[in-house]
């Protein structure tokens, strides 16, 4: 017989190359200084500082070649 | 209402015609009711007046060829819709009558088998997560939303909502299909997404309906399939594909293969969309909607890609092929899009995107 297995289901997941994702609500501080509150069940924070919406992931990163990604 | 009794390929029905006196149309919709399309040959002729229930009984059967891909499309994408919202003047009863499901069963199976003749394979070089992103960007096509950032004029980019209005009524309700026949995790994770698509219990937030105050906005109609007459046959068979891959559980990897190649070429598209907007002074509630899907989309495609195409690939490998075949659907479909708006705008002077 099969056991339920119990899942790792993490908070703060780092995509290769991509975002931070964040699951709940956070006030992330950025680079600046300036706190942005999350607006979503999960969030994407930018981690390769090219974003346009910074703090938040806008896809950028995908156009970095692979080197230049987090 | 009128009562009526017909044949309808050999069976006995008894449908009841014709819009019923208050009945409530639409979340949006300023009271037009929701018809039947145009048919678009002669297929479609004869499904839409079986459904409209106006043919003699004597006349119901057998059902005539499809005369090409517009008229076939139209019929499917006509039947698909009795399992979301219906038509006023097609009786609800229709919806899993069997001598609709035959012909359905066939006009499904050579979509299938047209999308799968497309489908060139892929490759396993990594993990799956890098292996995906990278063949999005190998299959990614022709771009509507860089003309509309740049070089749209406003006539072509109201042209073009009205197009996108077939999907964007009904965002996320053909993956919503795909819920019940999940393993535990991709359950999770694709509902993770789905209730950021459905607003996050906050009807404002709902994005078929940010979309539809953004139609509202440029002075569109914002009723449902209000625009199906005037779409190519290209965007009647996108939509099929994805009530294709959401309504049969066997097609549950392409469904989400065919969501996560779309969340994961929509968040710098939507930029650019909403930078057109802007440019040509548009409303704000429609350059909202594109912004809210940078954001958002940015976040879908992890999910959609890591969580949930990736879920289930670890408890249903054999599913593979699927995945992929979904998402080269969902990117092969919209080049096709693209290639028929570009081309009636003259922007691309062959039409080769075109369905044959
Ligand atoms: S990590 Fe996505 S834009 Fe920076
Ligand atoms: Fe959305
Ligand atoms: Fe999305």
């Amino acid at each position: 017989m099969t056991e339920p297995k119990a899942f790792d289901h993490a908070d703060v997941v780092l995509c290769p190359g991509g975002p931070m994702l964040l699951r709940g609500d956070h006030l992330v501080e950025d680079a600046d200084g300036v706190t942005h509150r999350t607006e979503r069940p999960v969030s994407a924070i930018c981690r390769c500082r090219k974003s346009a919406s910074a703090p938040w992931c806008d896809g950028t990163h995908k156009l970095l070649p692979q080197k230049q990604r987090p | 209402m009128r009562r009526r009794s017909l044949t309808l390929a050999g069976w006995n029905v008894r449908l009841a015609v014709g819009v019923p006196p208050g009945h409530d149309l639409d979340f949006c919709s300023p009271g037009g009711a929701v018809l039947t399309p145009k048919p678009r040959g002669p297929l479609s002729e004869f499904v839409f007046a079986v459904l409209r229930a106006d043919l003699d009984s004597d006349r119901a059967t057998p059902w005539p060829a499809a005369e090409g891909h517009a008229d076939a499309a139209i019929t499917l994408w006509t039947l698909y819709e009795l399992h979301y919202r219906g038509f006023d003047d097609v009786d609800d009863g229709l919806e899993w009558h069997p001598a609709l499901l035959g012909p359905r069963h066939e006009l499904e199976g050579d979509l299938e088998r047209r999308l799968r003749d497309r489908f060139p394979g892929h490759q396993i070089l990594g993990g799956f997560g890098q292996d995906f992103f990278a063949f999005v960007a190998d299959h990614d096509g022709l771009s509507l939303a860089a003309h509309v950032q740049r070089d749209a004029d406003r006539d072509q980019v109201l042209e073009l909502l009205r197009v996108r209005s077939i999907y964007h009524l009904k965002e996320a309700d053909p993956t919503a299909w795909v819920v019940p026949r999940l393993p535990v995790a991709t359950k999770a994770a694709l509902v993770e997404l789905l209730y950021d698509e459905y607003g996050v219990g906050d009807p404002n937030r709902l994005h078929a309906h940010l979309w539809a105050q953004g139609m509202t906005a440029c002075g569109l109609r914002c009723d449902y399939g209000a625009y199906i007459d005037e779409v190519p046959a290209e965007v009647l068979e996108q939509n099929n594909a994805m009530s294709l891959f959401g309504l049969h559980r066997r097609l549950r990897g392409a469904a989400l293969g065919h969501l996560a190649a779309f969340e994961a070429t929509s968040s710098m598209p939507s930029r650019r969309m909403a930078q057109g907007l802007e440019r040509l002074g548009l409303p704000r509630e429609i350059v909202d909607y594109y912004t809210e899907h940078v954001a958002a989309d940015a976040v879908h495609e992890q999910l959609a890609v890591r969580t949930i195409c990736g879920s289930l690939l670890e408890a249903e490998p054999g599913l593979a092929d699927d995945v992929y075949f979904g998402a080269f659907t969902c990117l092969d479909l919209e080049n096709r899009v693209a290639g028929r708006m570009l081309a009636r705008w003259g922007v691309l002077d062959s039409d080769e995107g075109a369905v044959a």
